[in-house]
């Protein structure tokens, strides 16, 4: 399978094309003259317009079509605007520069989508919108709120970053932290967010590279999405329900996903500048590289979970030692490393109900499960937890 | 058309025939009683009176306006109060016999030993727009 392709969503239209076709038809046109927002629109208008008729008349050069169409609605929309005539004289009088955009514009269009003075929610909508190239309608969907919603939250973010200069050197930290948001809290829809993320991902580190010395974070990043997407197919039963990794058939994860997220990593790390994706990627690969959950590198995973946490302080990451620690010294030195983490910290209780049901206390490990169930923050994971108490209640047979 | 809302609760519904909490139940039985909610939902989006359907975390608090340039008061989780809102589903359906049919349909979800669980669930119809025609 391959992980950057996105849903193609039955219209008959390649989708994945138009996406990847949408920034650079913005960056053209912020190229002859329009503003960041306008041209956006138009270029959403353009790609609502390219799903109609595609189908039924499918453009010869597809890039020339969208430029062409997105040119005229920003023209159109300039126009109706009387205040701006002068100003569309101008932009509609000059004739546009012969080049097309370059790797710069679409970084450019990264880190303008994630300017830090957005919020996250606003961050993620105007990146998926302007740089994945989604309709409003399947950026609304996917996160499960009305189309008029999401369009209102998308044009307040355009208007925050009104006033940034397109070709300001951005924040890659927060691109990444979008990127990763998108990822990782991505709700099913007609579009399938994780490869979404994969896609925009790939797209960043490649348009990073030619100018810098390579980003070890953003590498790291990508590495992380692809070891943790080919689990992805071992990760749910088929009921529905959450399978956790030790009980996952690993015969069922995605082999090439897994060989190109180590050989991004390894370079990452070759560059000798760690950081915390970098250090969670390591924890992954590690994942990714045993046969069995017995036969796992526990201690090389302890080692890294230090790193994450000496570079992130994040309660988190201790958490997730402990539950490294359970495993390459035993339940009881895990349930030591447990102590000290703030008992209100989101899956804590399931942790230490998992490392008291190994330590031979079922009774416990049952009684924590139940409180776990009722702190569970997705439905998936309260189901997971309730059925491991079921399970510690109603006999080791089901086990 | 009518939009109704079917209030699953925690607390403060009168006990349902087959009373056995959940974690009493084996996993198999959980797993009957999940697939059986999703397989109601699906049905109620094929026949196209599915809304929405939501399921609630159990913990939450009181809030209260705190008066100008103060912030918000908060208090609970009050452990003491009767009724708590597992979870809803807004259903859009033709008749009140219907909404009535659809609630007993879910509250038939298998429990323990995978009897139905005869759960009483709260139906409250929405107050809809004005209809255009008044007389």
């Amino acid at each position: 399978m391959d992980a950057g392709a996105a849903g193609a969503g039955g219209t008959g239209v390649d989708e994945h094309l138009l996406r990847t076709l949408t920034p650079r038809v913005t960056s053209i046109l912020v190229r002859r003259g329009a503003d960041f927002a306008a041209a956006e629109d138009a270029v959403q208008d353009a790609l609502v317009e390219a799903l109609r008729t595609w189908p039924a008349a499918p453009p010869r050069d597809p890039l020339g079509w969208l430029v062409t169409v997105a040119w005229r609605r920003f023209l159109d929309a300039t126009r109706s605007e009387s205040a701006r005539r002068l100003r569309e004289e101008r932009v509609a009088e000059e004739p546009p520069p012969g080049p097309t955009e370059s790797a710069d514009d679409t970084l450019q269009l990264y880190f303008l989508c994630a300017h830090p003075s957005l919020t996250s929610s606003s961050a993620v909508a105007l990146t998926l919108r302007a740089v994945g190239g989604l309709t409003t309608r399947q950026v609304a969907e996917a996160y499960l709120v009305p189309e008029a919603t999401m369009a209102q939250r998308i044009s307040r973010a355009k208007r925050t970053v009104a006033d940034v200069r397109f070709d300001q050197v951005g924040d890659l930290a927060t691109v990444l932290r979008v990127l990763y948001l998108v990822f990782n809290e991505g709700y099913s829809g007609d579009v399938d967010l994780a490869a979404e993320a994969i896609r925009l991902t790939r797209r960043l580190v490649a348009a990073l590279d030619p100018r810098h010395d390579g980003h070890p974070e953003a590498s790291g990043l990508l590495a992380l999405m692809l070891l943790h997407h080919a689990r992805r197919p071992a990760r749910t039963a088929p009921d529905g329900s959450l399978v956790p990794l030790a009980e996952q058939d690993r015969s069922r994860w995605d082999t090439g996903a897994i060989t190109e997220g180590v050989a991004l990593l390894q370079g990452a790390l070759g560059r000798d500048r760690l950081g915390e994706l970098q250090a969670q990627a390591a924890i992954a690969a590690l994942h990714a590289d045993a046969p069995s959950v017995e036969e796992t590198d526990w201690v090389q995973v302890v080692e890294w979970y230090d790193e994450l946490v000496r570079l992130t302080d994040s309660p988190v990451a201790r958490l997730n030692r402990a539950v490294a620690v359970g495993e390459a010294d035993g339940p009881r030195a895990g349930l030591a490393a447990l102590a000290g983490i703030d008992a209100s910290l989101p899956r804590r209780t399931a942790v230490e109900a998992y490392l008291r049901e190994r330590d031979g206390d079922p009774a416990t490990a049952a009684r924590l499960y139940v409180e776990a169930a009722a702190r569970a923050r997705s439905a998936a994971e309260r189901e997971h937890l309730t059925r491991q108490a079921a399970r510690l209640h109603t006999g080791p047979e089901d086990a | 058309m009518a939009k109704y809302l079917m209030l699953k609760h925690y607390r403060g519904a009168p006990a349902p025939a087959n009373d056995v909490p959940m974690d009493r139940w084996t996993p198999d039985e959980v797993s009957a009683h999940m697939r059986y909610m999703e397989d109601f939902a699906d049905r109620l989006r094929e026949t196209g009176e599915f809304v929405d359907s939501q399921a609630l975390a159990p913990g939450g608090s009181w809030v209260q306006y705190g008066g100008e340039g103060r912030p918000p008061v908060t208090d609970g989780p009050f452990a003491e109060t009767k009724d708590l809102i597992a979870g809803f589903m807004v259903i859009d359906v033709d008749s009140h016999e219907r909404a009535l049919e659809l609630a007993a349909e879910l509250s038939a979800a298998p429990g323990a030993g995978g009897e139905p669980l005869h759960e009483w669930l709260e139906l409250r119809p929405m107050l809809s727009a004005p209809t255009t025609v008044e007389d």
